[in-house]
């Protein structure tokens, strides 16, 4: 109780402090002048928009750079010797294996079933009979289901690229653990990298890598390799001091030190980082589509365009059936100990499961070579049920009440909220735009956050992108307005249940695992191709973080103090908004930024549906040659993202620090 | 006696910048006002010697400097001024092979929460510094089933740290510090972390391990009660310094500081203080009758005091040789507290 009414007031406290900040005042009060300025028409244009010959030709700047480094420098040609030489080397092996490109070795396609038989037993291995079912329930629908080509192509790029985004990012994490300077150079660039969307890492790739499997494939590496960065420094930061000096007194040398001791001690970080790596390499691989990878995001990509909705659905089933089953088996693995066989054990019975493992693989591959349709289930046997699907989804929609419930959804939306929105939002002065931002994030964050924001915003009005730059915020700022309203209430009510909260958290858990992508399938269904289709979007898929971290925030609630709050004769309300949701709010605030980010995320893949923002303008720089504006397209929303993510992390700290709780 | 390790003003300073921070300090600095300098003075001008086979006890409270100090002589520290000589060679000056070298031959060193490799078995644990020289596989195998057997883990080779218990893992730690066969042991608290229980038999074990190897020990603990069951020499530290280092019998009836007073002040000092401690010089002719044994305890020999009417009694060795006179009344005031 002490504890929670002294952050009451505190909060109080803050509150009225701030509300007297003179620096908040004049900020905002400036803002407020430029407003009614702009209502009376004498605001001077400059302030409105920043006229065009202020706006520096960065775009053609970076062109020129490009230009330079790849021709000039010859840079291109190291590219594409990487690219011609190893990389495509190793994604064509793979593609020989998996799917049978003709290419060396020539032995492929392996059977599907050898390969699902493998899948199982390394399931059971990592986690028992349920794992066992998830990856061969998971190989064995790709199969029937008539997909496994385009799986295959899919995971061809994924096996070479998970591996080689490991060994970078652990030779890098290694790096920055060693020297001081590496990390110095590391972490900004990381921490950008991280918020830079995808389109970014797209088009570079493309230009210096030829489209298709090769710059799908670096691209994706590229995207991998951050959190695998940081895990791996994490782990050998974390490495018990007694355990390093128990290897020095061993008289390890710096090389077995590193080798014997930290690396293996850091097991487990760097596993978790392992699991990062994969799933990003899949979220990643899906979304080459856009530069031509072919695979399950193409199809997804292809299906979706020609509203092909039963097929996009089965899609979208595989996709998550493959996002679910790499990380429940990379995940198995972080936690799998070693166990100890008793003295005398047989060597078979030590390696049992690798060796049922290779045998099921060899008797499916020799049975394959006699029964067809254990290499291959082609088009005609397959048990793909899109057309029914298809007219299910769309008989569905069409019945009356259904569609009386998302037309009006979508024009009261659109009409009510969005457009209106939107509209004010562009309306106001460019100026006045910045100086709000600017206040918020001083209000939150404090002053260092409102330097940045300032800076970062100032730079998005100088692209000369302006409109674009709104559109999309507002976006994002509707996307998660809606599913705060939805995910908070959700996860206040889940967390009331133990046995609820963690149905719900393994829920967002799982949820979190899909690659984005995914979550455009529900969203064109309902809603077709428009604004709301993209709204709903984001909102599914921001609404995931932030029920969970409510649901996290309210269960960090240490009970000592909900039950001195229980005795103190609080109603359940009370208990809630004087108790619980002030301590929860700094875990809250985790979810919020998270929704944030994964909104700017969204919103450009979104632009497939066709909206108006810097997504559409990134996309149909992938179809140019773009570079220079493809970057100041994706800085732009990596500057707004940046915005947002240090603003909050900010004050989620000073909540935290002022609650005592870290 | 042959000396093993010698330190000489010994200082480690953790802090910004220390080396010139301990060059422009002036003399006689506390360590209150070091730390108002912003700096922490882990070992604060130590200097003390430990002879071959001898087992030498740090003891002090926790954060007064005692894993610092050792860590000095092992050179997991750099120390900031002073010299340490392990075997008459000034550690400071060894290059990172040479110090490899000496730790792959001479030293080993036990850890409070035992510093298991996790990812390996008991058996490959304790090979690791055999591993560490190269040691083929055959022989590290060999030596490793032999620690292995001396500490008791028979049949656990293939188990790994988290399938056992504390003591276990602990026993797995002494064992791997034994392998290499080391001249010098240290223990950084190896048995605080056990239950009350464990740790006494450890330490019976442990002594039984020294009376088998007859190693030069330097070992820490905060528990005094464990400092009087092991120590030879007791070196008591306060603040990064030590206060006093000598015999647990001199500690306690001659403490050197008000410091030392107050730490052996609850401790039954009859239990500690050997007769051969308050024996002096015979002067004149030795007393007649039967001698009390020097090797014995205050405690022990309560009884006889308490019977016999004597002013002065004789004290012999064990083989009954004569090394000197007590006196009674002096015996009798260890035994009842006076001071
Ligand atoms: N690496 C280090 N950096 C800074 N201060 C340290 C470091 N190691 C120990 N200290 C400080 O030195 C003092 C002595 O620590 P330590 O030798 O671990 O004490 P003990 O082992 O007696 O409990 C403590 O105040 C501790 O905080
Ligand atoms: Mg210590």
């Amino acid at each position: 109780m002490a504890l929670s009414s002294a952050g009451e007031m505190d909060l109080s406290h803050e509150g009225e402090s701030k509300g007297r900040d003179p620096v908040l005042l004049s900020i905002l009060g400036l803002a407020v002048v430029f407003i009614l300025a702009h209502a009376i028409g004498v605001l001077p244009s400059w302030l409105v928009r920043l006229p065009e010959s202020w706006i520096p030709p960065t775009a053609e700047v970076l062109d020129v750079v490009f230009a330079f480094v790849q021709n000039d420098l010859g840079l291109i040609h190291l590219t594409r010797f990487i690219a011609e030489g190893p990389l495509e080397f190793m994604l064509d092996a793979t593609a020989n294996l998996l799917y049978g490109k003709r290419r060396w070795p020539n032995l492929g396609p392996i059977p599907w079933t050898a390969i699902a038989a493998a899948g199982t037993v390394l399931g059971y291995y990592l986690g028992g009979w349920r794992l066992a079912a998830l990856a061969g329930g998971t190989f064995l629908w790709t199969a029937l289901i008539g997909q496994w080509d385009i799986a295959m192509q899919t995971m061809s790029v994924l096996v070479v690229a998970a591996p080689v985004a490991f060994v970078i990012g652990l030779l890098l994490g290694i790096a920055a653990w060693k020297y001081t300077w590496v990390d110095v150079v590391i972490k900004p660039v990381l921490s950008i990298l991280q918020t830079l969307p995808f389109f970014t890492y797209l088009l570079p790739a493309v230009i210096f890598f030829k489209v298709g499997p090769t710059a799908g494939a670096v691209a994706t590496i590229i995207y991998a390799i951050p959190p695998m960065i940081l895990m791996t420094t994490l782990g050998l930061k974390k490495v018990s001091p007694e355990v390093v000096e128990a290897g020095k007194m061993s008289g390890s040398s710096r090389f077995q030190m590193l080798t014997q001791v930290y690396l293996p001690s850091a097991r487990t970080e760097i596993l978790v980082g392992v699991n990062q790596v994969i799933m990003l390499c899949l979220a990643m691989v899906v979304l080459t589509a856009f530069i031509g990878m072919p695979g399950l995001g193409a199809k997804l990509l292809a299906m979706m365009g020609s509203f092909k909705l039963g097929r996009s659905f089965e899609i979208g089933v595989t996709i998550v059936l493959f996002a679910i089953m790499l990380d429940r088996l990379s995940k198995a693995w972080v936690v799998k100990q070693p166990e100890h066989h008793e003295k005398g054990t047989p060597w078979w019975k030590e390696h049992a499961f690798l060796l049922a493992g290779l045998a099921g693989f060899v008797v499916f591959y020799i049975l394959a070579q006699f029964i067809d349709v254990f290499t291959e289930i082609g088009r005609r046997q397959s048990f793909s049920k899109g057309k029914e699907i298809d007219t299910a989804i769309k008989g569905f929609l069409a019945l009356d009440g259904v569609r009386a419930v998302t037309e009006w959804l979508r024009w009261f939306l659109n009409v009510k909220v969005l457009i209106p929105f939107r509209n004010s939002l562009l309306w106001i002065p460019t100026s006045a735009f910045i100086l709000l931002i600017v206040g918020f994030s001083y209000w939150l964050g404090g002053r260092k956050s409102a330097i940045y924001a300032a800076i970062f915003f100032t730079i998005v009005a100088l692209s000369g992108w302006w409109d674009r730059s709104v559109i999309t915020l507002y976006t994002v700022i509707s996307a998660v307005i809606i599913s705060m309203l939805i995910g908070i209430p959700m996860g206040i009510v889940a967390a009331r249940n133990e046995v609820w909260a963690k149905r719900i958290l393994l829920a967002c858990d799982t949820a979190q695992t899909f690659p984005s992508f995914i979550y455009l399938i529900p969203a064109i269904m309902l809603f077709g191709v428009n604004d709301v289709a993209v709204v709903f979007a984001i909102v599914i898929f921001t609404t995931v973080p932030l029920t969970r971290y409510t649901i996290e925030g309210l269960r960090t609630v240490p009970l000592e103090i909900t039950e001195a709050a229980d005795m103190a004769g609080a109603t359940r309300r009370q208990k809630l908004w004087s108790v619980q949701l002030p301590i929860a709010l700094p875990t809250m605030a985790v979810g919020f930024n998270q929704a944030i980010m994964f909104a700017f995320f969204m919103v450009i893949i979104a632009a497939f549906i066709g909206t108006q923002d810097l997504g559409q303008e990134l996309q149909r720089t992938l179809a140019g040659t773009e570079l220079g504006k493809n970057i100041v397209l994706g800085m732009n929303v990596a500057l707004m993202a940046l915005t947002f993510d240090l603003t909050i992390m900010a004050w989620a700290e000073k909540r935290k620090k002022s609650l005592g709780l870290d | 006696m042959d000396t093993v390790i010698k330190a000489r003003n010994v200082w480690k300073i953790f802090g910004a910048d220390p080396v010139n921070y301990l060059k422009s300090m002036p003399e006689g600095r506390t360590f209150d006002e070091i730390r108002a300098d912003g700096y922490i003075a882990g070992v604060k001008d130590v200097s003390l010697e430990v002879s071959r086979g001898e087992m030498l006890v740090i003891m002090g409270l926790s954060g007064s400097g005692k894993s610092t100090l050792v860590r000095c002589f092992s050179r997991l520290h750099d120390i900031t001024g002073g010299t340490i000589e392990v075997e008459g060679q000034d550690i400071m000056s060894l290059k990172e092979k040479d110090l490899i070298e000496l730790r792959r031959n001479k030293m080993g060193m036990v850890f409070q929460s035992f510093g298991l490799l996790p990812h390996r078995t008991v058996l490959d644990n304790v090979a690791f510094p055999l591993e560490m020289r190269g040691q083929d596989k055959h022989d590290r195998r060999k030596r490793a089933l032999e620690v292995i057997n001396l500490v008791g883990l028979e049949g656990r080779e293939e188990y790994f740290p988290r399938e056992l218990s504390g003591g276990q893992q602990q026993r797995v730690g002494i064992a791997r510090s034994l392998a290499i066969e080391p001249d010098i042991w240290f223990l950084d608290e190896p048995f605080s972390a056990l239950d009350p229980l464990i740790r006494r038999e450890m330490q019976d074990e442990f002594l039984r391990l020294q009376d088998l190897l007859g190693k030069t020990i330097v070992f820490i603990t905060h528990d005094f009660d464990e400092a009087l069951r092991l120590a030879d020499r007791i070196a008591i530290m306060k603040d990064g310094a030590v206060e006093q280092c000598d015999t647990p019998d001199q500690i306690v009836l001659h403490p050197a500081t008000e410091y030392v007073a107050k730490f052996t002040e609850e401790i039954e000092k009859s239990r500690v203080v050997h007769a051969r401690v308050l024996a002096n010089p015979v002067n004149g002719s030795a007393p007649e009758g039967e001698a009390v044994r020097a090797g014995h305890t205050i405690l022990q020999l309560a009884r006889q005091l308490v019977n016999d009417t004597r002013e002065e009694l004789p004290v012999a060795d064990k083989n009954g040789n004569l090394i000197g006179v007590m006196n009674r009344q002096e015996a009798l005031d260890v035994l009842l507290g006076a001071n």
